[in-house]
Formats: structure tokens, sequence, C-alpha cells
């Protein structure tokens, strides 16, 4: 026999589960995005080792060179590029979205916001990997 | 085409149940057929005592706000062949709490919609005698595309910061103050940062971006809040400069 | 009425260190993580290094390269462990851990910059 209460409860709820993001693919994909700031810093972390390399002198920043070359190193920082990238994408993809642009009264397309950055970015990669290649 | 397909419905009724549970009905597969009608049919023919909400049946009203196999979805606007040959599974809007059935609790929603003060704000009012407030098409633009909201709570079901912290405005609500605040007629900028400029405001938000995915209306809540972002720093940037600025 | 949140600062600093991320890093990482230790492209000398780091822009330059990114790391990192492990009662133990080590990491930075030779 049901027993029936005076007051019925506002309402059921469930706690979110600590792996909501793994139930559907847009939510995955905004957890890696969110992720690839811990590779940024992976990053950062790498260039200060090799200015503390750059101070030591030569035979240190052959030692770094080396250590660059160790296969768990390698395969750490190819999966570093891969999260660097995603993260560039989706930076220059969403910018547009942030800033209203109007021109005359019409909204500026978004293609017209992202592309410039895409350009900068092939721009500045030329030039810091010809300083570096030829400087 | 088949006949009929499974229709998987949550029933809760607090009365009787601690947890909600899964019902199963065969329902007549017809190519012009939608959720909603899936529903009516059980409701009419099977068991009168399912209870889900629905008004206008066209994607206007917003009312029929469902997850469709765990999607959220205009139950009136969801075709049931495109889930055929199922099961096609409805369960009450997530990040709310379930009243009975399909049925969920939304007075958070309605009270968050009235903390960000969605009404025209002026220092001075115009009297009706000296006409009215011209706006042209233009201006009209800017802040159109925020104004098709139909509080359907599709967003908020698709917002996982909503979710996780309950406290949270939500994109709606926020797109709503983006309206008035872009209204040319609007003077009540100022007041309104005070409260969107919370953290319980725009800056919960972490740009997920699945409201704008969901949102039947196209009304991009997600970018609403990352321009309002924008606003906010400029006005904090401005406070710092010049402290002295009056409000 | 409400005080204004100062979040917009971090979110300033945020912002920058993703456009920072976005156009410099991926180009450093190739060379440096991929290209040079895998001899696609000549690495290059220690003395051209060192007279590219040690120039004043080449100092400004690693500086911004260092710390903007990091601050950027702070905001994102600190979201996600709410987001992620559901922790946003523990936020002024999160705050500290994030910013903190933003900061503790410019200081290196500047630190290690201003020894450069």
């Amino acid at each position: 026999m049901a027993t029936y209460t005076s007051y019925p409860p506002k309402g059921y709820r469930v706690r979110m589960s600590t792996y909501w993001w793994l139930g559907r693919w847009p939510y995955l994909k905004f957890i890696l995005r969110e992720i690839s700031s811990v590779f940024v810093a992976w990053f950062v972390i790498e260039t200060l080792l090799q200015i503390n390399a750059l101070i030591d002198g030569p035979e240190a920043w052959l030692e770094m060179q080396d250590f660059f070359t160790n296969p768990i190193v390698i395969a750490l920082n190819v999966i570093s590029l891969f999260f660097v990238v995603f993260h560039a994408i989706t930076w220059f993809n969403l910018a547009p979205k942030a800033m209203a642009v109007r021109v005359g009264g019409k909204r500026v397309p978004g293609i017209l916001i992202a592309g410039p950055q895409y350009v900068a970015w092939v721009i500045v990669s030329a030039a810091v990997a010809w300083l570096l290649l030829h400087g | 085409m088949a006949e009929q397909i499974a229709l998987e419905v949550t029933r809760f009724s607090p009365e009787r149940d601690k947890t909600p549970s899964i019902q199963s009905f065969d329902v007549p597969l017809r190519k012009e057929w939608v959720v909603l009608d899936a529903l009516n049919y059980v409701k009419d023919k099977v068991d009168g005592s399912l209870s889900f909400r629905w008004s206008c049946r066209m994607g206007v009203c917003g009312s029929c706000g469902m997850m469709v196999n765990g999607e959220p979805k205009l139950t009136c606007a969801t075709f049931l062949t495109d889930y055929a040959p199922g099961p096609v599974r409805v369960e009450p809007l997530k990040n709310f709490p379930v009243r009975r059935d399909l049925i969920v609790e939304i007075t958070d929603f309605l009270e968050k919609l009235s903390k960000v003060k969605p009404w025209l704000i002026r220092d001075k009012e115009k009297a009706p005698s000296e006409g009215e407030y011209l706006q042209s098409p233009e201006q009209l633009e800017t802040f159109r595309q925020y104004s098709m909201c139909i509080n359907c709570l599709l967003c908020y079901a698709a917002c996982p910061v909503y979710g996780l912290d309950p406290l949270f405005a939500g994109p709606a609500a926020l797109a709503l103050a983006q309206r008035y605040n872009m209204d040319s007629r609007d003077e009540g900028k100022s007041e309104r940062l005070d409260i969107l400029s919370q953290h319980d405001g725009i800056w919960g938000c972490t740009f997920v971006g699945d409201c704008t995915q969901v949102c039947p209306k196209h009304v991009d809540p997600a970018g609403a809040i990352q321009q309002y972002k924008l606003t906010a720093t400029q006005e904090w940037v401005k406070s710092l400069l010049m402290p002295w600025g009056g409000k | 009425m409400h005080k204004r949140s100062n979040e917009p600062f971090v979110w300033l600093l945020f912002s920058a260190g993703g456009v920072v991320a976005a156009l410099l890093i991926p180009i450093h990482l190739f060379l440096f993580g991929v290209a040079f230790p895998l001899g696609w492209l000549n690495a290059p000398s220690y003395d051209s290094v060192l007279a590219l780091a040690g120039s004043p822009i080449g100092r400004a330059y690693l500086f911004v390269l260092c710390m903007l990114p990091l601050f950027h790391w702070a905001h994102r990192f600190r979201y996600t462990l709410y987001d992620g492990l559901q922790i946003k009662h523990l936020d002024e133990l999160v705050n500290t851990l994030c910013y903190g080590g933003a900061i503790v990491g410019t200081i290196i930075a500047g630190y290690l910059i201003w020894r450069i030779p």
C-alpha cells in the first residue's frame, strides 16, 4: 500500500556524475580544449629548462638537446603539439563569437574575423622559424 | 516502414516512488508524427496518468522541452522517424528537479530571469504625449536575435555549468539581459552590470557553447555571454583608469 | 548593490595568454620539440640562440612567451577543476594553486631571463 505524504517533495534531483563530460561528444571536445592548457604549461616548463641550459653554457645546451631526443620526451611533445594546435584552432574559431562587429548595420561574417588570425598565425610562425633557422 | 516504435518514458510519482523508472510503450510509427504526438497517443489510448507539458505544438511556446535520446529537444519539433527503428527514450529536461514523470521544476529559472531586470530601464520616462521611442531597423538588428528566446530551457539542460552549479544565472537569462542592454531605448546597462558581473553571473560561463547548439530559435546565448564578458571587462578597465567617473 | 567582481583582470590575462599560446607556441613546439630533435631541420647553434635570447627584444619576447601562457593555463585549469572534479567549494585552495603557480613560474622566468649572459 503506498504511503502518501502531505506535501510532495519539491522534486527529484540527481547529482551530476564526475564523468558527465564523457556523455556527449560536444562535452568531450570542450574538456579536451580545456586540457590543452596543461600542455601549454608544459611548453613553458620546457622553455624554462632550455633557458636554464642556455645560462649554464654550451655543454649544458647540448645535454638539453639530447634530452629532447629521448623517445618519451618526443612522444610527449608530439601529443603536446596536437593539443596546442587544437587550442589555436578552437581559439581562432571562437573569437568571432565573442565579438559582434558590425559594419554598416550588418554583422561581419565570422570567417572575416577568424581568417585574419589564421593569416597572422602563418606569418608569425614563418618569422619565428626564419629567425631560428637563419638568424 | 515498421508499424510501431518503442517509446521509453520516465515515470515518477513523488507520492509513490523514491526514484524515477522507465516504462516502455509501443506507439504507431507514422511518418508525420513527432515525439509529442507519440506522448499524446500514450496519454489518450494507453495510460492517462502520463504527465508532460505542451501547448502550441509548433515550436513557439517553449513548453515541451524534454531529453530525447539524451539530447535536449522540443518534442513538438522532433520527428519519430528520425529515431527509427528505435527505441526512443524520453526523459525530463536535465539539470532541473523532476516533479512528476516528464515535468520539471522551473522556479529557479523564473527567479533568475527576473533577477537580470529584463525590462527597459530609463533614467527618465518619456510621457506618452511626447510620442514613441524611435528605433531604426539597424538599432533593432543589434538585439533582435536575443529577443527570439522562447524560454524553452533546452540551453539550461545543455549547460554543464548550470548542472554543476545551480547558482549560475544560465544562458537564457544572460542572453535576455543582453537583449535589453543592446536595446537603444534602454538606459540600464550600468544597473545590470552590477548584477551580471558576479561569479554566478557571466563569469561562471566557460564557453562550452552547447547552449547555442541546442537552441531551437538560434538565439546564440553563448555569443551573447562572451560579448558581455568583453563589455564587462571594458567597463572594469574604465573604472580602474577613471575611478572618479560617475555611473 | 553587489560589488562588481574583479574577474575581468584574470580574464584579460587568460585571453592575452590564449592569443600568445595560439600564435607562438605551435611553431616553437614543432621546432624544438619535434623538428630539431628528429633532425628534420638543422637546430640553431648555441651561439645563435644565445644571441637571439640575450638581446633586449629577445628577453622581452621570452618573458611574454612564458608569463602569459602560464596565466592562461592557471585560469583555464582552475575552471577545469571546478567543472571536472566539482571542487568549487575548495575555490580558495584552487585559486591559490593555479594563480600562485603562475606567479611562481613568472618569477622563475623573469629570474632566468635576467641571468641569460
